[in-house]
């Protein structure tokens, strides 16, 4: 792994491993698996070995029980009595091994999706944007699920298929290697041709998973995209797409239960012919003396040992599949390293005062071309520092490198003379917090997403924040203050109204530099000059960085960085910036005309 | 919800009418099905018979006598193989016609379900979390109809159990008595434990959705928890969940764990009993060894088909669930209703707002007796302070929404009466909050009845309306780049551009723009505006905004405030009788010279 080539990898990982290697590395993943496994092994061997009591008791009945004019009843009655005991306790040893099973699997599941949660939002932001949301909830869940299923069900098939296999095989040939070999003729043709079934059918649940995901998302559409339909008319588009997505699925999936249902009597009809051919076979060795009744008919109980794991086998091996497939989806994420890292052994920053300053910062987004050039500016601690410029002009790109949320792919970023890498992310968050445009809400009530911050606020705390905030007279305007829900990524708050709760919130954690990226551009002007004046007079001893459209911050700023392009054309205070002729004059003086009454 | 009401006789009633509806809507299919199983069926039993016959008139005659007569040999081994063929046919006929059934229903319900989603209001959607809807649509319709799947096969295995004690009374009514008590305590115990399961799985079921809904939306707010530095508070809360669906999936695999092998042991037992009492029949002279054979290889096939009972039994309860649910969608009412009238005037719309009211609940108004007038042509600006109800506002005059009272007027026409799909071509709001779809820039902007085409010259003249024209062209594949989910790979502003084009391309008679240039700078706004104003002379033009430029451009002003409207004239008459309106608007002058005094002061003392 060299630094170089990871850098600027944003996408995720693709597991290249072979199968039995991501199988391997997954079940190293997940140490609980292995907790306690021999013994559970040791079970499975003893249950299965419950399957060959009935052809072997049949075997017993026919040859020594009924050998004699009139049946050994004595002999019989002890022999079903000791297999009815046996049963019984390979049937306990079931119990005992899927409980077992179950409890190692599930813990280990439960961890690895744990981890897998913790990853993905270590990943950078870039990195989670180059998945949709529901594809990183689903490495998270469903393909979790698709790993239990293998571990429960279809790992231990296998093992147990095998076990049937042999023993049965080992009895077979102890009745008769003769018509042992009969039998394996019959199925070995099979062990050519499952194979490519299995290819067949994991081809065809590979199309219906993805007809399903296509399907799950133009659904999604008509659900999360409502309003914009409606307001467009676009429905009678819309339910077109959403019909050519569902009956592709249903087409798939038709397929692929056909190929499944071809395939599944295979192994049966190859049964049946084995069955037809022992029958033929044995009599002629009957005639001869070389095998009795007894063993004869005990065979063709074995062959239904025999039939069933292969009729299992492609249902297994494309369990095996998935679960590889599912591992291959956790791994992908757990693999993809997180590029921008809490350090090792990072540097704590003492609480207090920040100075930030930016050393020939350059970024450009991958696969893009470079948005920031040369940036170099200081912040000084305790100031009020506005950014303006023209749309796409690498603010909000500016205020991502400032809170680390990317690292530059030039220069560098020293909060306090540390490199922004070197700090701790605990210390980093705790001293620079950036609200984001989109005021994004998490479904509980008001209390909840403020104190989200800072948990261990108290409703005094809140209460003063917001009163500081000047947002009291809001608050009681709602109709249950602090316990008013807001609804799913806060949509049943009005636009301002989620930036005043998003900017609550930040206010609330305290930080020593607080970024507000266009924060407010959806409050009222009234509101939003209170707001700036709250800010304003307790941030004394904070560093308070805006950006914004209204160029009313600018105003009241210490400083002004003005960006064009993604460079830092002028900096100063608004009065001198108005008199310089450049980008700034502009921009005020077109602000001036939109904000002035006259 | 508990197990003994998930099981209650009503469950298995409206389970059964679930099943019955299927049936129904597909008669022909399901009769073949219901066929092919019980060919299946038969042959299942007839395979223990064709063996049984094999034994006694072939193998057992053979050994006896020391010599085989080849023609009953031969007509065993056909025998077998034919009766396999025949198990082998009815087992795909079964299984295709099955899947065949159950997949068309599925599919049905959920056309069915998202045409309704299209259909129903804004307000029902405001009502119903997303992640319902979502589900609703996919795993509710699923389990619907998952007891079809396995429902053919268990109408076969009535047809197996009833022949194959016709066959065993055939051969001796002992044993028939063991195979009465074995078979029916298999079913009693399969019985038995899928009531204890099902509401294990459901439990299990609704576990594994609330995990994936907290997944969703940290990752949806990853942003936030970034900022905030609450990565590992997240982690807690999802392993939390995590945790629980662990332990809910080790209590399903206990009852599994413990069923599983008992079933498996119930008709081993069986054959066990069969040697037993057959010995003494066969001593008896009651039976002979062959028959003896044919019973107890019977029980060992049957052991494994009669299972399919239960599942049947299993999937009702999660199947009338999720039929309710999809019903509950189906038939809610408040679907908007359309009437016949058209909009097919020519040039700007002429809008009137008549006594107005809307609530989101019944007890807390946002909007009440807003009255106000648009003249064709007129751009008129809304303007209240924050959650005064203009959005709402908005939603109203395109009938996003239906009012609680009043009446939205467009050319004269109560929209309530206007026909489907003439509101939208006739008007278009650009919302509040930009929603972009994961497409294309052409796609995104080009929604609609999706019949012809727009012309790229159309999309092109929009881009340059809403000054989007130049970073588009900028863009690796112009109007072909996809723009991510939600438009991630936009700046803010380019996103709003692009969604104003959006309504721009449809040259609609009244265009709405709720806050629509927010995310732009000053000067972009100008332009844009300065555009709006020659570029569209045939639009009537509401603008909700804060800015002055906006309001400027506004021939009238409507004023909200808490939902009302406080005052409605020019920009100077209000300025100069509002209170409220001079204080939201003249803020950032006033809070300019406050500065200006402020910083004359200082200089003072200094
Ligand atoms: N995730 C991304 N991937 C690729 N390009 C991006 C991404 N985010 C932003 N850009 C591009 O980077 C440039 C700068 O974007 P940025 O968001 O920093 O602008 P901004 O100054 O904040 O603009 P606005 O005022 O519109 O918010 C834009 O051209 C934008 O298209
Ligand atoms: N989906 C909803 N469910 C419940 N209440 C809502 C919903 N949407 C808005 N509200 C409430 O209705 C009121 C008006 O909201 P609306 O969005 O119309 O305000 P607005 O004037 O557009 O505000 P802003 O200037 O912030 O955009 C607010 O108090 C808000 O809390
Ligand atoms: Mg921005
Ligand atoms: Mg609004």
């Amino acid at each position: 792994m060299t630094a170089r080539v990871e850098e600027r990898r944003t996408t995720l990982r693709v597991e290249q491993r072979s199968a039995i290697g991501t199988f391997r590395r997954g079940l190293a993943l997940s140490p609980e698996f292995r907790v306690g496994l021999p013994v559970t092994l040791l079970l499975a061997v003893l249950a299965t070995l419950g399957k060959v009591i009935v052809p072997i008791a049949v075997q017993q009945v026919i040859d020594r029980g009924l050998r004699g004019a009139t049946p050994d009843m004595p002999f019989i009655r002890n022999a079903v009595l000791l297999c009815a005991v046996a049963v019984l306790l390979t049937a306990l040893c079931g119990y005992l091994m899927n409980v077992r099973l179950y409890r190692s699997t599930e813990s280990g599941l439960a961890s690895l999706r744990g981890k897998g949660f913790r990853h993905v939002h270590d990943l950078s932001v870039l990195t989670q944007n180059t998945e949709r949301r529901g594809a990183l909830v689903s490495r998270v869940t469903s393909d979790v699920d698709q790993i239990s299923t293998f571990m429960q069900w279809g790992g231990l098939m296998v093992l147990i298929s095998c076990g049937q296999l042999l023993v049965a095989s080992v009895l077979m040939a102890v009745y008769s290697w003769q018509l042992a070999l009969l039998v394996w003729a019959c199925f070995l043709p099979l062990v050519v041709v499952l194979p490519r079934f299995q290819r067949w059918v994991a081809g065809a649940y590979t199309e219906v998973r993805e007809r399903t995901g296509d399907m799950l998302s133009a659904i999604s559409e008509s659900v999360v995209g409502s309003a914009v339909i409606r307001a467009y008319g676009s429905e009678d588009r819309t339910a077109r797409r959403i019909d050519e997505a569902v009956n592709a699925q249903r087409n798939a999936q038709t397929r692929a239960q056909k190929i499944v249902a071809f395939t599944f009597p295979i192994t049966e009809l190859v049964g049946a012919a084995a069955i037809a051919g022992v029958v033929l076979l044995g009599v002629q060795l009957g005639i001869g003396g070389t095998i009795t009744a007894g063993r004869l008919v005990a065979f063709l109980f074995l062959i239904t040992l025999f039939i069933s794991p292969l009729q299992t086998a492609t249902e297994v091996l494309n369990d095996a599949q998935n679960a590889v497939a599912g591992w291959r989806r956790v791994l992908g994420v757990l693999d993809t390293p997180a590029d921008v890292a809490d350090p090792v052994g990072g540097v704590t920053l003492p609480r207090g005062s920040i100075t930030v300053s930016f050393q020939d910062v350059g970024f450009s987004y991958p696969d893009g071309p470079p948005v920031l050039h040369e940036v170099s500016v200081d912040i000084a601690p305790r100031t009020r520092v506005a950014v303006v410029g023209e749309t796409g002009s690498g603010k909000t790109t500016f205020a991502k490198l400032l809170t680390r949320l990317m690292d530059p792919t030039a220069g560098r970023v020293v909060v306090d003379g540390v490199d922004l890498r070197k700090v701790k992310f605990s210390s980093l968050r705790e001293r620079i917090v950036m609200v984001p445009q989109d005021g994004f809400l998490f479904d509980g009530t008001l209390a909840h997403n403020i104190r989200y911050g800072r948990p261990s606020a108290t409703d005094d705390d809140i209460d003063l924040a917001m009163t500081e905030l000047g947002l009291t007279d809001w608050l009681q305007g709602l109709p249950a203050g602090l316990a008013t829900p807001v609804g799913q990524r806060g949509e049943s708050l009005s636009a301002g109204e989620r930036q005043l709760v998003a900017l609550a919130r930040a206010y609330l954690a305290d930080p020593d530099l607080l970024l507000l990226d266009e924060a407010t551009s959806a409050v009222d002007p009234a509101t939003e000059v209170r707001l700036a004046r709250a800010l304003d007079g307790v941030t004394r001893g904070r560093t308070a960085v805006s950006i914004a459209h209204r160029l009313s911050t600018a105003q009241a700023a210490d400083e002004v960085l003005v960006f064009e392009h993604g460079r830092v054309v002028q900096r100063g205070p608004h009065a001198e910036l108005v008199r310089q002729d450049g980008v700034y004059a502009d921009l005020y003086a077109s602000w001036t005309s939109a904000a002035r009454t006259s | 919800m508990s197990s003994e009401r998930d099981h209650s006789p009503t469950v298995m009633r409206q389970g059964l009418r679930v099943i019955g509806h299927a049936v129904r809507a597909e008669p022909r299919i399901f009769t073949g099905a219901v066929l092919a199983s019980s060919v299946y069926g038969i042959m299942t039993v007839g395979s223990s018979w064709a063996l049984g016959w094999a034994t006694e008139h072939a193998v057992l005659p053979a050994f006896r006598a020391g010599h085989a007569t080849t023609g009953t040999l031969v007509t065993a081994a056909l025998l077998i193989v034919g009766v396999a063929v025949l198990k082998a046919a009815g087992v795909i006929g079964r299984r295709v016609l099955a899947g065949i059934m159950q997949y068309r229903m599925q599919a049905r319900s959920r056309r069915d379900v998202t045409r309704q989603y299209l259909r129903l209001p804004l307000a029902w959607h405001h009502r119903h979390p997303t992640g319902q809807l979502l589900s609703n649509a996919s795993s509710d319709a699923e389990a619907a109809w998952a007891p079809l799947a396995p429902l053919p096969m268990a109408v076969g295995v009535v047809v197996m159990l009833v022949t194959a004690a016709v066959a065993i009374l055939l051969v001796d009514p002992v044993l028939a008595l063991v195979g009465f008590l074995i078979f029916p305590a298999i079913a009693v115990l399969n019985l038995v434990y899928q009531r204890r399961l099902s509401p294990l799985v459901m439990r299990a079921q609704q576990l594994r959705a609330e995990v994936s809904e907290i997944a969703h939306e940290s990752f949806d707010g990853a942003l936030v928890v970034k900022t905030l530095g609450r990565e590992d508070a997240e982690a807690a809360r999802f392993q939390a969940k995590a945790d629980r669906l662990r332990d809910a999936n080790i209590a399903v695999g206990r009852i599994r764990g413990l069923f599983d092998p008992l079933l498996e042991a119930l008709p081993t037992l069986g054959v066990l009993a069969v040697l037993l009492f057959g010995s003494v029949r066969l001593a008896g002279g009651d039976v002979s060894s062959g028959e003896l054979i044919q019973v107890s290889y019977l029980f060992t096939l049957l052991a494994f088909p009669v299972r399919a009972l239960g599942w049947v039994l299993a999937e009702l309860p999660r199947s009338v669930v999720g039929w309710t649910r999809v019903q509950d969608v189906l038939r809610a009412s408040g679907s908007m209703r359309y009437g016949a009238a058209r909009l097919d005037a020519d040039g700007p719309a002429r809008l009137e707002v008549r006594d107005l009211s809307y609530g989101y609940s019944y007890d807390a108004p946002v909007l009440s007796g807003v009255d106000f007038q648009v003249r064709p042509g007129r751009t008129v600006a809304i303007v209240g302070p924050t959650g005064s109800g203009k959005s709402t506002l908005t939603q109203l005059l395109v009938r996003l929404i239906d009012p609680d009272g009043g009446r939205v007027l467009l050319d004269g026409t109560d929209l309530r009466d206007v026909a489907r799909g003439e509101v939208s071509a006739t008007a278009s709001l650009v919302p509040q909050q930009t929603f972009l779809f994961d497409d294309t820039v052409r796609g995104n902007l080009a929604l609609g009845d999706g019949g012809e085409p727009v012309p790229d010259e159309k999309v092109w003249a929009a881009l340059r309306l809403a000054q989007a024209e130049g970073f588009v062209s900028a863009l690796p594949k112009g109007l072909d780049t996809r723009v991510g989910e939600r438009g991630a790979t936009l700046s803010g502003g380019q996103r709003q551009r692009l969604a104003l084009a959006r309504a721009l391309v449809r040259s609609p008679r009244l265009l709405i723009l709720d806050d629509a240039t927010s995310s732009v700078d000053a000067q972009v706004e100008g332009r844009i505006l300065y555009g709006l104003r020659e570029g569209s002379p045939d639009s009537t033009v509401i603008v909700v905004a804060y800015r002055m430029a906006t309001i400027a451009l506004a021939d009238e002003v409507v004023y909200l405030e808490h939902g009302r409207v406080a005052d409605h004239g020019t920009h100077d008459e209000l300025l100069s009788r509002c209170e409220g309106y001079r204080n939201l608007v003249t803020a950032y002058e006033r809070e300019e010279a406050e500065r200006a005094a402020l910083g004359a002061d200082e200089e003072v003392v200094a």
